[in-house]
């Protein structure tokens, strides 16, 4: 009996700190306003891409801007307080996680990475 | 005992009627901030009329508008994207002048559309013609079949582009009518900046629009109908 407990401390210990070496490599994200999202942040992380490119396709062919998966509205609340953007800096939103995971992102090619109002008072 | 389910009737239907009126300018403030959610009908189909004799000679403010709501440069050397351009016109023998702007026609049956190899090149239901810029590769076909010179290519990277309007390099882009802007139920920017209201935008399929309605009454001219493209911008005076 004892041989178990001192196995299951063992294994605590080991998850523990499994978890706590994990949030020190993890980036350190500005994520703006932040607050509730449209999804569960856990699902978002795995399945954003997704939607984004099923909003998209709406979006462009058939006109349906119903913001909810909108890159629009993730930038919204996601841009930095700092500097508007969700690109700006190294700790940005979109460009800290995935300089962190090395996958490149080309939406901001085209698209703007600031949030429509700090742009139209750019102008 | 009658009486008293008279008055529970009464009372409901007062409280449902209240209740939908509550609601009611709530969902319409709604459906404001968030753009609408229902795909554009084919039951619509935006056009303009474009009356030459309002059309100011050496005035160029429609220009100037759709340069900033799509944020271009205004540039005019072959490399910049013009999406519309004030034309001067002069009949050589009679010395009569015109000035009018052309941009993408947004055709019935669109020849860019046509040659596009990827699908990029698209007909919206409301017969806007637009570019899916995530399909576009760049190979610019349809800056060849278009007969109107109504689309640019993007030769330089861009920043700090409208989040309304993305654009960028390697794609090919034209006059969207502002496609954004009508979305939310605004008119194209070069209809609404032009000084002597010369730029007429409407639903060529209601019969009942004033566009729908010039266009019975008054003589107008598509460019180049000899192609049979049935466009939808059409000018009056030409």
């Amino acid at each position: 009996m004892s041989r178990l407990f001192a196995l299951l401390a063992v294994l605590f210990c080991l998850s523990a700190s499994a978890g706590a070496t994990e949030s020190l490599l993890a980036p350190k994200l500005d994520i703006g306003k932040g607050g509730q999202c449209v999804e569960d942040p856990q699902w978002m992380r795995k399945n954003h891409m997704h939607v984004l490119i099923r909003q998209r396709d709406e979006t462009v062919r058939k006109g349906m801007r119903d913001g909810k998966y909108s890159l629009k509205n993730c930038i919204e609340c996601h841009a930095s307080l700092r500097d508007n953007s969700v690109i700006g800096r190294d700790d940005s939103f979109c460009r800290g996680c995935h300089r962190y995971e090395a996958v490149k992102i080309d939406c901001f090619e085209c698209h703007s990475g600031k949030r429509k109002s700090a742009w139209v008072q750019s102008k | 005992m009658s009486d008293i389910n008279a008055q529970r009737r009464q009372f409901l239907k007062t409280s449902a009627g209240l209740a939908a009126v509550a609601i009611a300018p709530g969902m319409l403030l709604f459906e404001a901030a968030h753009g609408k959610s229902d795909a554009v009908s084919s039951k619509v189909r935006w056009g303009m009329l474009i009356d030459t004799a309002n059309c100011t000679d050496g005035c160029s403010d429609c220009v100037a508008a759709c340069n900033r709501e799509n944020g271009l440069s205004g540039g005019t050397s072959p490399t910049d994207s013009q999406w519309m351009r004030k034309v001067e016109l002069k009949d050589m023998r009679g010395g009569r002048t015109l000035s009018l702007p052309m941009m993408c026609q947004h055709c019935e049956h669109p020849p860019c559309v046509d040659v596009c190899p990827t699908g990029a090149s698209f007909k919206r239901a409301d017969g806007i013609v637009l570019v899916d810029r995530h399909r576009c590769i760049g190979c610019r076909y349809c800056m060849m079949a278009c007969p109107y010179k109504a689309r640019s290519f993007v030769h330089e990277p861009l920043h700090d582009q409208n989040p309304d309007v993305p654009r960028g390099k390697g794609t090919v882009e034209s006059c969207t009518m502002c496609a954004q802007r009508i979305d939310r139920g605004q008119q194209p920017a070069c209809a609404e900046a032009c000084p002597n209201k010369a730029i007429l935008f409407g639903n060529l399929n209601d019969p009942d629009s004033e566009i729908a309605r010039r266009i019975r009454t008054v003589a107008s001219v598509q460019v180049r109908a000899d192609l049979g493209l049935n466009t939808a911008i059409r000018y009056q005076g030409l």
